[in-house]
């Protein structure tokens, strides 16, 4: 990874026109998670802006998915997680004992790193979650399915097998499908766990451009290993090492002039 | 040149890998030639008498009669006694599956004990279960349910009946199911569970909508077990509800029943001449067998449609 090509993607117009007037929406204070007694979090604090992208990076083993994975309440599932701190989602804390688990992962949609679609058919996929949550009529669920999937720039291909197996889908097809399925229920925010890690350089390069698009409804965080891709398709970057927020800065900051030796470290390849 | 040759070359005879070769094809075809054994000599001396009117006679005149004799009143009996063990079984080994891999926590004590207890219950001798079944459903339901409904002293379900004995199988073939459903569970990606989550999905709507429909075909492998197991099996209805003679077909689930098992073991030890009921006695077991096999294979047939049907799902 030479610098150069790194600085000319970021100076595209559309990854820098970052600053201006988007509001706090996620805002972490002094959170710790531990696994039983080890801590893998400690003590994060760090603002996260809507209607932009958002990349977490860092090496293995860092914590960055697990941090994700807190906004929408994902590591509920593992036993004998505990966490501290506050996590406010639009000034509401998401860890309250009033909170309705449901209704936030409603609002904060998840996309994961191996592309998960249902054994189902392409439209079942995406009705799957509309029907959840209470849409009945099918002209509804035919309109949504469809706008969901021309957002996700999957229309065009499937428009003809709507109702053939989503297993017959290619892997760039199938995340783009678990992307469709995901913003179908209309979330405000949009988590994606290394969605391209598992993909081929062409269906990378069309979930990044699909990012790029989806920004303008949604509010994406999105953890990379690929740093050109953070580049390329966030407008701020958080490092973590080892449990810890090294650096949070925009794009541009942290991969032209990062303020810490270990993030110019890592971004730059000589660690990682 | 030579030199490299000579590094290659090969043994003459490599004596323990043909013993081994020979040790393992011998052991597999001992065991195919048992089954054929098994399976031609019931054929061969099944055969003759089997026919229609074997099949869907009864045993009016003579049990023992070559000529007479029926074998209708033993496949109605075992085919309820199976179907009613299956409607018993699966559901409750199902939603035991369900619990130990989707709610317990696999490391508490508790999911430990129900695990040993499952494992240790697929170890009973089944005369055990025979004798449970007649002191726990038999005695203790049975009587209780009398108790309770007949004041008079009436016994209408504590004595033996087909509902006990499907209920003492059900019981014996339980871990069949469990396991089997907890493999199939288990095998399931746990990444469509999680999208099901992601989405606002609860876990209930996650296990009825996504989980359970994808673990069917390991749900319907451990039917196809248990119905396997059971419906050979003779000693744990010994007790609790298979008659030796019944002119009647059973009527209702507190009927007694005849069964294709234990009448093989009727034929084969009580008849005033065993030479001469042999010939039924054969077709008794081929009958036997047909059974067991007809309902594995409707079973298995059910199956291969239903993974067909999740492949192409139109």
């Amino acid at each position: 990874m030479t610098d150069t090509p790194l600085k000319t993607v970021i100076s595209r117009p559309g990854a820098t026109s970052a600053a201006g007037d988007h509001r706090d929406l996620i805002h972490v204070r002094d959170l710790s998670l531990y696994y039983g007694a080890s801590k893998a979090l400690k003590n994060i604090s760090i603002s996260l802006k809507g209607n932009l992208v958002t990349a977490f990076i860092g090496p293995s083993g860092c914590g960055k998915s697990t941090f994700l994975r807190c906004f929408n309440r994902m590591n509920d599932l593992i036993d004998h997680v505990k966490i501290t701190g506050l996590i406010e989602i639009g000034g509401q804390d998401i860890n309250h004992r009033e909170v309705d688990v449901i209704e936030l992962r409603k609002k904060v949609g998840m996309v994961f790193q191996r592309s998960n679609p249902f054994p189902k058919s392409i439209f079942e996929n995406i009705a799957y979650g509309l029907r959840l949550h209470g849409m009945k009529a099918k002209s509804e669920v035919e309109g949504v399915v469809e706008q969901s999937l021309k957002a996700s720039a999957l229309w065009d291909e499937v428009k003809d097998r709507l109702h053939s197996s989503a297993l017959g889908l290619s892997g760039g097809q199938q995340q783009r499908l678990c992307i469709a399925r995901a913003i179908a229920i209309k979330p405000e925010i949009l988590l994606m766990d290394e969605p391209a890690s598992a993909l081929d350089p062409i269906a990378t390069s069309k979930i990044e451009e699909l990012i790029l698009e989806l920004k303008r409804d949604f509010t994406i965080v999105i953890v990379t290993h690929n740093m050109q891709q953070a580049a390329r398709i966030s407008d701020y970057t958080a490092f973590f090492y080892i449990g810890e927020l090294i650096e949070y800065d925009s794009t541009v900051k942290v991969f032209t002039n990062p303020g810490r030796k270990q993030t110019e470290d890592y971004v730059t390849g000589r660690f990682g | 040149m030579s030199h490299s040759n000579q590094q290659f070359k090969r043994k003459t005879f490599d004596f323990s890998s043909w013993f081994f070769t020979v040790l393992t094809g011998a052991a597999t075809y001992l065991i195919v030639s048992i089954l054929a054994v098994i399976l031609l000599n019931v054929l061969i001396s099944g055969l003759p008498r089997f026919s229609w009117r074997f099949l869907t006679g009864g045993t009016e005149r003579d049990m023992f009669s070559v000529a007479n004799a029926g074998v209708w009143p033993m496949i109605v009996g075992t085919s309820i006694r199976v179907f009613v063990m299956t409607l018993m079984v699966v559901p409750v080994g199902v939603i035991t599956a369900i619990y130990l891999t989707e709610y317990a926590s696999s490391i508490s004590f508790l999911t430990r004990v129900i695990r040993g207890a499952v494992n240790n219950l697929a170890g009973v001798p089944s005369i055990v279960f025979g004798l449970f079944g007649l002191g726990f459903f038999i005695s203790y339901v049975g009587k209780g349910l009398d108790h309770v409904f007949y004041a008079g002293g009436e016994s209408h379900w504590g004595k033996p009946a087909v509902i006990w004995a499907a209920l003492t199988l059900a019981v014996m073939t339980l871990p069949v199911v469990i396991v089997a459903t907890e493999e199939s569970l288990r095998s399931i990606q746990p990444g469509l569970r999680e999208a099901s989550l992601a989405l606002g999905a609860t876990k209930l709507q996650t296990i009825f909508k996504i989980v359970v429909p994808q673990a069917m075909p390991g749900i319907l492998t451990g039917a196809i077990l248990a119905i396997g197991r059971a419906a050979g099996e003779v000693a744990p209805i010994l007790f609790t509800g298979v008659a030796y003679y019944m002119a009647d077909l059973p009527h209702s689930l507190n009927d007694l029943f005849m069964d294709l098992g234990f009448h093989t073991f009727i034929l084969a030890s009580q008849s005033p001449n065993i030479e001469q009921t042999k010939p039924i006695l054969y077709s008794t077991v081929l009958t036997l067998l047909l059974l067991t096999f007809g309902l594995n294979f409707i079973a298995v047939l059910v199956r291969g449609r239903m993974r067909a049907a999740r492949r192409s799902v139109h």
